[in-house]
Parts: C-alpha cells; structure tokens; sequence
C-alpha cells in the first residue's frame, strides 16, 4: 500500500501465499509465489508445519517400538518405509527372514505402491479440475485397502513387517483376492487411457509443462518417477536390489522429456510393472512359516551403523541407524525422497502460470509430512 | 376487471412473480440434479437421506446458507461487497422476460429479445469482477481478472455464433426464430454454430472444464473465496439459473424451441418439449463438467481466438452468402 | 490441413471420455450407504485390545506382569495386579488403555506371556470427552461376559488362517 502511494506508476509485485491452507498443496506446504500478473517471478516453498520429530523418537525407542512411526511419514506408502525399515535392522542385526515371509513384503509393498500412484493419479487430475478419475482411482484403491486389510487388519499404516517376518500369514482368500485385483487393473488401464491420457485438454495441461532435465534433477537430487521422467533409468529396486527384487523381470519406465506428461506416463507405466511384480511373487511363493523364532522385540543389534536405501513410491528412501549396541538406536535418520523433489520447484516453478505451478505441484507427487516428519 | 388482466402491468407482475417462483425452484431442483448425475457418473448414489432420493436435499442446504452468517472481510469495499451477489442476479431474472417456453408463453416477444438476452448476460461479469475486487482477497482479485479475460474471448464466438441463426431468419424475436424451425431445427441447418454456441455457453456459465474464475485447485474459489452464506448461495442459485438460461436460449435457437422434432408435436404441448430439450441440455452441460479437466485460461483464448472465431466468421459469411443466393 | 485434423483429433478425444463416463451412468454402485448397510469387517481387523476368555478359567489370564505396558510405544496401557491366592501369580485389578493415544501397533499382543490379550472388533467409538477414550479392559471383559456389549461377528481363527 506504501509503495502504492509513492509511486502509483511503478510496477508491484504480488506475493500469493499458496497453502499452508490450499486445496492443492496435499498436505501442509506452503509456496510463496511472486507473481508479475499470473506469471511466477520467484517461488519459494516453505515446509516444516507438519514436524512431528519422528527421528528423535527413533532415538529414544526399541527399535521394535519405531515400527508404528514408519508408516505414518510417507502415509501413502507406508508398507514400503515399514518394510525398508524392517529390512534396515535385519541387515545391521544379521537376522535372515523366511523366504514366504519376503513374497508376502514383496507383494505387499508393490500392492502399496499402486495404491499410492493410484491416489496420486486420482488427486493429480482433482487439481487439473477433474473429479471423476478421482473417484475412478479411488475405487481400485479401494481394492487394494481391501486386500491389505484383509491380512494386515489396517488400511494405510500398516506396521504389518516384523524384525524376521511379518505379523501374520496370508490366506487363500488374500491370493484370489490379490489375484482378482490384477484381472482388473488389465481392464482399467484403457480406462484411465480413453478418459484421461488420450484427452486433448489433459496433454495441454501437461505436456511441457514443468520441465526437469537430467542435469537439474541431479543437482537437487530428486529421485524415483520425477528423475525416471527425465530419461534415467535409475531404480533402486534395479540399482542395488533389495530383498527378493533380483528375482522379477520387470521393467523400468523412463521419460524422454522430463515434463509433467511424462512423469504421468512413467507413474502409469510402473504400476502395470508392479502388476508384474505381484503376480509373478504369486507364482513363485513357497510354503513356510512367516516369522523367525527367535527374534526378540527387545532387539540388541550389535555396535555399527547402516545406510539402507529403497525404493519407495515416491523415490529414493534410505534409513541411516547407529547401533551403540543397547537396545535402543543411537541414532535414526531417514533421507526422504520429497524433500529432493519438492526443492527443485524453486528452479521449475518460475516463468510459469499459477495453473501451471498446481500442474507441476501436482505432478512431482509430494508427501509433505514426510519432509516435515 | 378484464382491463386489469389485460394490462400490461399486471402482465408484468404476474410473469415476474412466476418468474422468481420457477427460477428458485428450479436452481434448487438443478443442484439436486447435478449432484445425482455426478453421483452416478461416479459411481455413488449421489444425496439419499433428505427427501426420497435426497430431492429436499438442497432445500435443506439453502436453509442452512440463510441461516448462516454474512462475515464480511477486513478492508472489503463494503457497498460493492454486498451489490455483487445481487447484480448476478438481476440480468438472469431480465433474461426469462424473452424466453419463448410455449407459443403463449412469453412474458414479452420483443422484436430485440435475443440482443437482449445477450446484452444482459454480459452483466454477470461485471458482478463477479465487482464481487471478486470488493473482497480484498487476492485469490478473489485473481479469479475476477480471469474472469474478465475468459468473457473477452467466448463472447464474441457466440455470438457470432448467433448471428448466423438471426441471418436465416431475418429477426431477433425469439418467437419467430422457433417459428422458422417449424419443419427442420437449425442445429441440422447449423451444427458448426450449434455446437461453437455450445461451448461459449459452457464458458459464459462458468461450468467446467471453463470453470476458470473460480478454479477450485488453483484460486480456492475463486472470486467467491469470501462469500459466505447467502451471498455464496446466490453466485450459487445464479450459476445454475443461468444454465438453464443458455440452455434454453441453444434450445430456442438451434432445436426448435417448443416445437416437436420434424413437426411432429405428438400432441404434447409446447412447453414440456421446450422443458425436456432444455433439461437434457443441462445433462449434457453437467455431463461434460464431470469428465473433464480445466482448461488453462490461456489455452480458453487460443482455442477462441485461433479456433472458434475463425471458424464461426467463416460460418456466418458461408450462411450470408447462402441465404443471399437463396 | 493439420490444423482441422487437430480439431476434430481433440474432439474425438473428448468424445471419448464422454463415453466412458456415460457408461458409467448405468454401471452400479460401488459405494454403500453406511449406517443403513454395513460392510464385512476384515478378519484381521484391529480395534482396541481385549482380554480373551479363555475355556478353562472362564475369565482372562493376565498375570499384571507389565510386559505390554513397558512395550508399548506411546505409554497406552495401565496394569495393576495383586497376588492370588494360588501359588503366588498376580492377578490384574486394573487394566486400562488410553485408546486416543494408540496407535494399534500390534507390540502388546506379541509380548503377552500368557497370550490373553486380542484385538476387539468394535469399530463405532465414540466419546465426548479424553475420559470416555481410556477403556477399562476388565470392565470390558465384564460386560461382554453379561452380554451386554455385543460385536460384529468373527469368523473362527480356521477360517482366516490357512496356508494357502
């Protein structure tokens, strides 16, 4: 208003405070955008309302009693951190388990992963303005949270994996209905192709739109489908395998151009590989018990530390622990996939339209509170 | 006595209360029937509890919205404020004046009615630029500029769009430009206007996928971020109200009004045809809301100015030229 | 010549997506409307923790060890015991959990000694105040064994747990 007075002739800019209440910041984010008209100047994310300071309780817990927390950072694919995190200790205390009990995590973690590119997809289009592939995408995701449920008794935190196994067997009900949903999906990519992926208004929305190139996704370090747009082909599940993933054939979707379009098609292109994955662990699951024995909850890993990486629905994931030999972690710290992905809209936001930056926002797929964790 | 009901006057009292009636009821009827159609599309049954099938449903949320509080925000030119939710009201409320539902159901047939129709309808952006400027919100302020730039480019679509129809028929009065479709409806005669009037119309309306002023994702609301109650409840009821005015306008204009198709009224009276073309308009108005995405406002502009003007020039000269020859 | 074939490609698009969600239209529903009907609770399903009853005691067998209560996480679960008559083993007076704070983990169940602890099936909670979310497990116990608290019906452990 000062400035107004001074000097009404002088060109001012519009600061739009996007979030941290927003329909489309998905979670507590909030951009400040400077804004020249619609054109963004300068975009700046601010993050941080949603700290819950689940490192520290890491450090102050059993590692057993950690494993609650685990999926409440990455809600949406929480099976996968549950699981990355089991297999984290397991690997620092030298605990192997069964081999039934690595198809049901596999299974399980690549189920958690369509759900989550599902909602993605479902909200992605609820910010482009469409609300019915919302509700389409919700559907299917509906089946897989029956699923899960079924065997797990939770419908998104899971804390289904334990140190040696996981909590409870599947049943026969769990594979047909598993397999009952893999039947389906066939039916629903064209689906999701003829409404959404063909529609002319959707690709202007998207393609071109927030481009990222190899070079700038290195730099910020952003991971998983947003980097696999961009041309590269790295996966951790491929990288450095983990669990049983060396055992399925399955492909890695890449992008050519790195823009919103092809972060889409890459998100799409992997759920139909985690179909693959899935029913190929169906095949190939063998009968035996699903937990170790003698796996104490007060679990004692011997003194030293690891780095374990995985490969979550949103990128790369890692736990880093150091055990001082007590039962408790000397320290826990997780590297987050969103935190990468969200900071290179600092470079990608700016020269953009507001639609286009809640295209671009939508598209990157963030997870706030698992920056803020 | 006969000279009262025969006067003008009171012509114009009785079709305007009638007017205010219908258009009330039928806004509410039109929200319970939009949420029943995205119900299905979705899968979902849409309002159940209130009413069968949930058909007192809106009337109950109405009277929530009256019950509720007008919070008028900080620094909000108040004045402004509070005209904005009237002033798009009253061009819809001129707009049923001209709108021919049955031979005899015109409150009044000027010879100017559909100049009319359009030059009121302009008002309704005044309103949401008054509305979405008072509010002092810079989402509001930014929905109300988009809205401006969007009138801009449908406006003249359509009506040049329109302008092919009045050049068949040689008039503005909607009366005899149904009469003109007596044998064939102009939207075989013009299906490029037709479907061009279509769109500006879902545009002109707001609806999606050219819900751009109040872009729910982007702008919260949109010019209506900080309407609360009945001031939302009217930007609301007018939303719907003005549906069914382009709705019956394309109606009106492009298939044949009143009249059965072919000439064949199937002796159903006029304005249950007029009625049922004009609802199944709307369906299929509602129908396109809920499958597609938004248009960036840019792209509304290019598509207008790169796509539908060109073609609906080059559609109004080949009907010129037609109707000259003929 | 492009121009025109990228109209009418957008159009067909369009169109194309209108159909899907035409189809739609006459496709059932997939929702239900709750209160009214109800859907099946998974087997696995976990609500708060009971005690079970057991055959031979007719009652629960915890023995207030605290083995669940050091376990937990989020410090839900308050056990008190006495020592019975028999033999020396306590028996609990008190066993209450703050439900608003768990986090149904699951840690409780697997530390019990003497395995008396399940998750219930009630799933309509509902309290006005932080009080109405402690739940006192014993009474709880009691007023099932009264019959005055009734749940959705669980399937037999056979069923839920086949090796597939």
């Amino acid at each position: 208003m000062d400035s107004q007075s001074k000097d009404p002739a002088s060109e001012q800019i519009y600061t739009l405070n996007l979030g941290p209440q927003h329909p489309s910041t998905h979670g507590v984010l909030r951009v400040l955008l400077d804004l020249d008209g619609e054109f963004i100047l300068k975009a700046d994310p601010i993050i941080g309302y949603g700290h819950r300071g689940h490192e520290k309780m890491g450090e102050n817990r059993l590692y057993s009693q950690f494993l609650p927390n685990t999926s409440r950072m990455d809600y949406l694919s929480g099976m996968i951190y549950n699981h990355g995190y089991v297999l984290a200790v397991e690997k620092l205390t030298g605990v192997e388990a069964p081999e039934r009990a690595r198809y049901i995590r596999v299974i399980a973690s690549e189920l958690n992963r369509i759900s989550s590119h599902l909602l993605w997809f479902g909200t992605y289009l609820m910010d482009l303005g469409g609300f019915t592939p919302f509700l389409y995408a919700f559907d299917d995701r509906e089946q897989i949270l029956d699923i899960l449920d079924h065997v797990t008794g939770s419908r998104l935190t899971y804390s289904y994996c334990r140190f040696g196994g996981v909590s409870r067997d599947i049943d026969s009900q769990f594979i047909d209905m598993t397999r009952a949903f893999l039947k389906r999906m066939e039916a629903r990519w064209s689906v999701y192709d003829a409404l959404v992926t063909r529609n002319v208004i959707f690709i202007n929305r998207t393609r071109d739109v927030g481009v990222i190139d190899r070079e700038l996704a290195r730099q910020y370090g952003v991971t998983g489908p947003n980097l696999r747009a961009c041309g590269v082909p790295y996966d951790v599940r491929r990288a450095e395998p983990y669990e049983i993933y060396d055992r399925f054939d399955f492909e890695i979707p890449v992008g050519e151009r790195g823009d919103a379009l092809d972060r889409y098609l890459v998100r799409f292109r992997e759920m139909e590989q985690s179909c693959r994955i899935i029913d190929q662990a169906l095949d190939q699951i063998p009968v035996g018990p699903v937990l170790t024995e003698k796996v104490s909850l007060r679990l004692k890993p011997p003194v030293g530390e690891i780095y374990f990486a995985f490969e979550s629905a949103r990128g790369l994931t890692a736990y880093y622990l150091v055990s001082d030999g007590s039962t408790v972690p000397y320290r826990c710290h997780i590297r987050v996939p969103s935190f990468g992905n969200l900071n290179v809209l600092t470079e990608v936001l700016p020269d953009t339209l507001v639609a286009d930056a809640i295209s671009i926002l939508g598209s990157i797929d963030l997870v706030i509170p698992e920056i803020d964790r | 006595m006969e000279s009262i009901i025969a006067s003008d006057w009171f012509r114009l009292i009785l079709g305007l209360v009638i007017v205010l009636a219908f258009s009330q009821l039928n806004a509410l009827f039109l929200v319970w029937l939009e949420r029943k159609v995205a119900g299905h599309i979705q899968l979902r049954p849409g309002p159940m509890e209130v009413g069968p099938h949930g058909l007192l449903q809106t009337i109950a949320d109405g009277l929530k919205l009256v019950g509720k509080e007008l919070i008028l925000p900080a620094k909000a030119d108040r004045k402004l404020f509070f005209i904005a939710p009237v002033l798009v009201f009253m061009p819809v409320l001129v707009g049923f004046l001209v709108l021919p539902f049955g031979p005899e159901l015109i409150i009044r047939d000027m010879n100017v009615g559909v100049l009319l129709i359009f030059a009121f309808s302009t008002f309704t952006v005044l309103a949401i630029l008054a509305g979405g400027w008072a509010s002092n919100n810079k989402y509001a302020l930014l929905g109300a500029i988009r809205s401006v730039a969007q009138n801009v480019a449908y406006e003249i679509p359509l009506l040049l769009a329109v302008m092919s129809v009045v050049l068949m028929v040689n008039s503005l009065s909607f009366g005899e430009i149904v009469q003109a479709q007596h044998r064939v409806w102009f939207i075989f005669l013009q299906p490029v206007a037709g479907l061009i009037f279509l769109i500006s119309a879902t545009a002109e309306t707001n609806r999606a996928p050219f819900d751009i002023p109040e872009a729910e994702s982007e702008l919260v609301a949109g010019f209506h971020t900080e309407y609360s109650g009945m001031g939302f409840g009217l930007f609301f009821l007018a939303e719907y109200t003005n549906m069914f005015i382009v709705s019956a306008v394309a109606t009106s204009l492009f298939f044949g009004g009143w009249q059965g198709p072919f000439g064949i009224s199937l002796g159903i009276p006029g304005v249950f045809w007029f009625l049922l073309k004009t609802y199944i308009l709307i369906f299929v108005i509602m129908w396109v809301r809920w499958t597609f995405p938004r248009v960036r406002f840019d792209q509304l502009m290019n598509f207008s100015w790169k796509v539908m003007i060109p073609i609906s020039l080059a559609n109004l000269v080949i009907t010129a030229i037609i109707v000259k020859l003929v | 010549m492009s121009y025109f074939k990228e109209i009418l490609q957008g159009g067909l698009s369009l169109l194309e997506g209108m159909a899907v969600t035409f189809r739609r239209l006459f496709q059932p529903l997939v929702t239900v409307q709750y209160p009214r009907k109800k859907i099946e609770l998974s087997p696995a399903f976990r609500g708060h923790t009971e005690l079970k009853i057991f055959d031979d005691t007719g009652t629960h067998k915890c023995i207030a060890c605290g083995s669940c209560e050091r376990i937990c996480p989020s410090g839900v679960i308050k056990v008190q015991g006495v020592k019975g008559q028999t033999k020396g083993a306590k028996v609990a007076t008190l066993y209450e959990i703050d439900f608003s704070k768990c986090s149904l983990c699951g840690l409780c169940l697997e530390v019990c000694p003497t395995n008396t602890l399940r998750y219930s099936r009630q799933y309509r909670l509902v309290g006005r105040t932080r009080r109405d979310c402690v739940i006192d497990l014993l009474e709880q116990l009691r007023a099932r064994v009264d019959g005055r608290l009734t749940e959705a019906p669980r399937k037999d452990k056979k069923d839920s747990q086949i090796a597939a």
